[in-house]
C-alpha cells in the first residue's frame, strides 16, 4: 500500500501548488531560516479550519496555510515571530467572547484554540 | 516540533503513509506515530480513534494535555477507460477534492486532447500499477467493459484494500465478471465489495449522469469507512 519512494506523484506535485504550509516549513527550515508552526488543536461553534489546519511562518514574515478564513492570521504571524524569538511555545485563544475578538476576532461566532511552536 | 519529526512527517505524506503528530502541549516535545505502532494506554487508544476517525483531537491523559494531529493520504480516484463517462467523471471529481488518473492503453481513447488537465496513462493498468500502487486510500473505477484491460486492476484494487472498487456493466456482464475473478483464484468474499452496476441507482442515462451516479457512490463510501480520509 505504499507508493514507491522517490516517485513523484500528481498528489506530491498538488501539495507544492497548493501552497502546503508543512512543505513551506521544512524548506525554510533546510534553507536555514528559523520557522514557527501554528496549529488549530481546538474549535467551538463554527470555526472556519477544523483542528489540525496549520499556519506555518517564516522569520521574514513570509507565510502558508491558514487557522481561520483570514480572521486571526494577522495576530498569529505576530505572535509567530514572537515564538521565533524566544524559542517557547504559545497557546493562542479567539473568539466573540474574548477580548482580541475586537482586534482580531472571528466573524463567524467561533471559537478556536492555536498552538504556536517553533520548529527547531 | 522537532526538524526530524517534520522530516518524517512530510516523508510518511510522500509515500501515502497514515501517521499521526502527537505534541505533549505541557513541554512542546513531539513524535510521529504509524497506525502500527502499539502505544500503550489512555494515550495510545486515543491515537487509534484518531487514525480510526481521520479527525484531530486534543485529549488529557492524566493531567497532561496532548494534540494528535492525523495525516491521511489523499484520495487518489483511479479511473480504467478513457470513454464518455470518464470525460464527465474526472472533472467532477477535481471538483469535488479527489485527485482523478485515467489509465487505458488504446491510445486512440487517452489523449490529452480528450482529458485536457487531468493526468492520463496510455498503458497497461498492470505497467501503470505497478509504478503507482494503489493503497486503502484509493477508489478504483472500471470502465472499459473489457475483461482483457479491467479485470487486473479490479483485483489489484480488491488485493490493496481501497475503499471503493466499482465496475461498468449490466448485471448479466457483472455477473460472468465475478465468475471470471473468483476462477482467476479472487477471494468470493472480497469480489462481493465490488458495486456493479456502478453508481447509485438514480435512473442515471447521459454520460454526466452516469458520472454523477458513480461520484456520489463514491463520496457515500468515503464517508461511510471510518478509517478513509477527511
Amino acid at each position: 500500500m505504499v507508493a514507491a519512494v522517490n516517485e513523484t506523484t500528481p498528489t506530491q506535485t498538488d501539495h507544492a501548488a497548493d501552497h502546503d504550509p508543512l512543505r513551506f516549513a521544512e524548506s525554510a527550515m533546510r534553507a536555514g531560516r528559523d520557522v514557527a508552526l501554528a496549529t488549530v488543536v481546538e474549535t467551538w461553534g463554527s470555526a472556519p479550519r477544523p483542528p489540525g489546519s496549520h499556519l506555518a511562518v517564516d522569520a521574514d514574515g513570509l507565510f502558508e496555510g491558514s487557522v481561520s478564513g483570514g480572521c486571526v492570521e494577522g495576530e498569529v504571524i505576530v505572535a509567530a515571530m514572537d515564538v521565533i524569538a524566544t524559542g517557547e511555545p504559545r497557546m493562542l485563544e479567539y473568539g466573540v467572547a474574548d477580548e482580541t475578538a475586537w482586534r482580531a476576532g472571528l466573524s463567524c461566532g467561533g471559537r478556536i484554540r492555536v498552538y504556536v511552536e517553533r520548529v527547531g | 516540533m522537532e526538524p526530524a519529526v517534520l522530516k518524517a512527517l512530510n516523508a510518511a505524506r510522500d509515500e501515502r503513509r497514515a501517521v499521526a503528530v502527537v505534541t505533549d502541549l505541557g513541554d512542546g516535545r513531539d513524535r510521529v506515530v504509524s497506525e502500527d505502532d502499539a502505544i500503550p494506554g489512555e494515550l495510545g487508544a486515543a491515537i487509534a480513534e484518531a487514525f480510526r476517525s481521520g479527525k484531530a483531537a486534543p485529549v488529557s491523559v492524566s493531567g497532561r494535555d496532548f494534540f494528535i494531529n492525523v495525516h491521511l493520504p489523499p484520495v487518489r480516484m483511479v479511473i480504467v477507460g478513457a470513454v464518455h463517462i470518464s470525460q464527465a467523471l474526472a472533472p467532477m471529481a477535481s471538483a469535488a477534492g479527489f485527485h482523478p488518473e485515467i489509465i487505458d492503453p488504446r491510445t486512440a481513447f487517452a489523449t490529452p486532447e480528450r482529458f485536457a488537465g487531468i493526468e492520463l496513462s496510455a498503458d497497461w493498468p498492470e505497467m501503470v500499477l505497478a509504478q503507482r500502487p494503489l493503497d486503502r486510500w484509493c477508489a478504483l473505477v472500471a470502465l472499459t467493459h473489457d475483461p482483457k484491460i479491467d479485470d487486473h486492476p479490479i483485483r489489484a484494487a480488491l488485493e490493496a484494500e481501497c475503499f471503493y472498487v466499482g465496475a461498468l456493466g449490466s448485471r448479466k456482464t457483472h455477473g460472468r465478471r465475478i465468475e471470471r475473478l473468483i476462477a482467476a483464484g479472487a477471494d468470493p468474499d472480497a469480489v462481493s465489495r465490488i458495486r456493479g452496476p456502478i453508481g447509485l441507482p438514480i435512473g442515471a442515462s447521459t454520460p454526466a449522469e452516469i458520472g454523477v451516479s458513480i461520484l456520489a457512490e463514491i463520496i457515500g463510501e468515503r464517508r461511510k469507512s471510518r478509517s478513509a480520509p477527511v
